[in-house]
């Protein structure tokens, strides 16, 4: 982790080539340094985070006055930074009778706080929860009095995770971990609150930053989405090919329990929609058999997406790898106990991350948690299916071999697909599309739940959610398409993108048909189409262009009139 | 430990926070003479020097300070106990 006086030198450096996001900051102590740190940390992210610091304290006129500089910064984000210790002092000054209230009045503050700033931006919020402070009235007793300062913080805490699951752009910064990771004396340094009224030390400032710049990094597409693990001495103690089965260590004796334990951490993140992948140096059936027959793993072959063992170098393994499931290197981790792979990989693959685990395997999963690995800003029930997924098209490429010809291949597969305007209920898997697709999206136009919920019915907007089927399974809504009226002749594609797993299935002609047709019924004369390049959107350079559009200055035209169904071999469901 | 020896280690730490290798301290300095150091700087450098003597100041001291050389002395003052 970086020291602040470093996030602080990045200040001086040059900033032109990242992403600029607008954020406004808002706390009720100093925040000078806050903001210095998080556009430093923002910097090591690809983030030119250009920041408007309310003044001091002043949370409330900013975001209750109409004509304030908030709304005229018009901030993509808005970050609410109420220390712990101003909570305690508006506490303090209570009478006692209204102690027991104090939570419920607060967060009802906070809502007001969340309306009228969602009333005038489209603006995601983030919001800084309290890190605990006992102040030691009541001891161990403050557990069990509501009117108590702990437990009123605690419900709020609480309370705040409600309101937020509630709510598609409110979201919590949980700063409140940090401080149980590291302690209140080093979240905390008196001299410092009492000489800048800044409640965050100057070692705290890093870890909030970082965490921070990850809640907004995966609403910007910054997303770990694949976990590679390898097997001995990372998944269980010693060596298969040498130990054998029996004597692995893994189960619920000594350093076993911290296999196991890890592995069951490896299963909830599979359960929320990481893929898993194995690679490691082993004979192939040797290093499945604890998977299938030892009775203490926690994991089993089903939960692994790609099962990589082999004798080849490990880098060109995680390529493999990395070409079946199509992500980008950088949302990738390897884990691995030896630190001359590790070094192999980092050499080889840029963009991975690979944790410098630590040597006893016993401090494995403690270590991971304080990484923050697998920070998210949204969550789908088709998450936990991506596994299963990725097993399929392992399968179906195993098909595709067996066939010479790619039409009769394309045949076999049986595909049909459901095709749907935006509603409730693909909304979210839309907005997750929208953030997660980088190398099929033509424009790389971010949409967020509520902007989705706008686009139903606007005017002059026509909205396609494509899923897709085969004889294998359900690949679920794998492609999005949004088309904008830019005048009578000419339907504009604001957005294309596809999920990278359905390549190669001529989905692209399916969608295209479909397209062209109800442009051509409403009296379109053409489909206007752009490609805007970013540093992972290179695979679709020559889309247009292979479709048949024709160039016209940045743009791509492809004419209604006399349009020949392009062949594909999907059926609409 | 020497005066001198604190006077070097903190101009170090001057530098580095700071970020200006041109920053040459004597006991006379105050925070008048050095560009950077405003008030926000000055905690950082007081942090900075909490760690690299393994001392604490009190909220007080941290505002009692009219130069360098009272810096020093009180640094010296807890390293030497």
């Amino acid at each position: 982790m970086k020291l602040f006086s470093d996030l602080k030198k990045n200040l001086k450096k040059d900033f032109s080539s990242l992403r600029p996001i607008k954020v406004a900051l808002m706390g009720d102590t100093a925040t000078q340094f806050l903001t210095l740190a998080l556009r430093g940390a923002g910097y090591d992210s690809g983030f030119d985070l250009q920041i408007f610091e309310a003044d001091f304290n002043q949370i409330e006129r900013q975001v209750f006055d109409p004509t304030s500089e908030l709304y005229e910064f018009a901030p993509e984000l808005v970050i609410i930074f109420q220390a712990s210790h101003k909570l305690v002092a508006k506490y303090n000054k209570l009478k006692p009778e209204q102690y027991s209230s104090f939570a419920e009045s607060q967060l009802a503050q906070i809502e007001n706080l969340y309306t009228s700033i969602n009333n005038k931006l489209r603006a995601k919020i983030i919001f800084y929860n309290y890190p605990e402070i006992d102040d030691a009235i009541f001891g161990n007793y403050a557990n069990k009095i509501e009117s108590s300062f702990l437990f009123q913080q605690r419900k709020l805490n609480n309370e705040l995770m409600t309101y937020a699951s509630k709510l598609s752009n409110f979201y919590i910064c949980d700063i409140s971990s940090i401080q149980n990771q590291i302690g209140k004396t080093a979240m905390f340094q008196t001299s410092v609150y009492f000489n800048t009224e800044m409640v965050l030390s100057i070692d705290a400032l890093p870890l909030v930053a970082a965490r921070t710049i990850s809640l907004i990094g995966s609403m910007y597409g910054k997303l770990k989405k694949c976990l590679i693990i390898d097997l001995d001495n990372t998944m269980w103690g010693g060596i298969i090919g040498d130990d054998g089965i029996e004597n692995i260590q893994i189960g619920s004796l000594g350093i076993g329990k911290a296999f196991s334990e890890f592995q069951y951490w490896v299963k909830k993140l599979k359960n929320r929609g990481i893929i898993i992948a194995v690679c490691s140096k082993n004979t192939e059936s040797v290093a499945k058999e604890p998977f299938e027959k030892h009775p203490d793993m926690v994991l089993r072959l089903d939960d692994i997406a790609v099962f990589m063992a082999n004798w080849n170098n490990k880098a060109d393994n995680i390529k493999l790898i990395q070409q079946i499931l199509n992500i980008g290197f950088d949302s990738m981790v390897f884990l691995d106990d030896n630190p001359f792979e590790r070094n192999m990989v980092r050499e080889n693959i840029a963009d991975i991350l690979v944790p410098e685990l630590p040597e006893d395997p016993g401090d494995y999963l403690e270590y991971l948690y304080t990484l923050n690995l697998f920070e998210t800003s949204s969550f789908s029930n088709e998450d936990g299916e991506r596994t299963k997924l990725y097993q399929v098209e392992a399968k179906r490429a195993a098909l595709q071999t067996s066939y010479t010809n790619e039409d009769e291949f394309l045949k076999s597969l049986n595909m049909t697909s459901v095709v749907e305007p935006f509603n409730k209920f693909n909304t979210p898997r839309v907005a997750q599309l929208s953030q997660r697709s980088n190398q099929f999206n033509l424009r790389t136009v971010r949409y967020t739940e509520p902007d989705i919920e706008d686009l139903i019915g606007q005017n002059g907007v026509f909205t396609y959610a494509f899923t897709l089927e085969d004889q294998f399974g359900d690949n679920g809504l794998i492609s999005v398409i949004i088309l904008k009226h830019e005048n009578n002749e000419t339907l504009f594609i604001d957005t294309w993108l596809m999920s990278c797993r359905v390549l190669k299935r001529g989905m692209e002609n399916f969608i295209l048909n479909t397209i062209v047709n109800f442009a051509h019924t409403e009296g379109y004369k053409y489909l206007k189409g752009e490609y805007i390049a970013t540093a992972k959107n290179e695979m679709v350079k020559d889309h247009y262009k292979n479709l048949g559009f024709k160039p016209d200055s940045n743009y791509w035209l492809l004419s209604t009139d006399n349009y020949q169904n392009k062949k594909c071999f999907i059926n609409k469901k | 430990m020497e005066k001198n020896e604190v006077l070097k280690k903190v101009n170090d730490i001057f530098i580095d926070v700071l970020d200006n290798e041109d920053i040459v301290l004597s006991y006379e300095t105050t925070a008048k003479d050095i560009e950077e150091w405003d008030s926000l700087n000055h905690i950082q450098l007081i942090v900075a020097i909490e760690k690299k003597f393994k001392i604490r100041f009190t909220t007080l001291e941290i505002q009692a300070w009219k130069n360098v050389g009272e810096m020093a002395d009180s640094i010296l003052a807890k390293v030497n106990t």
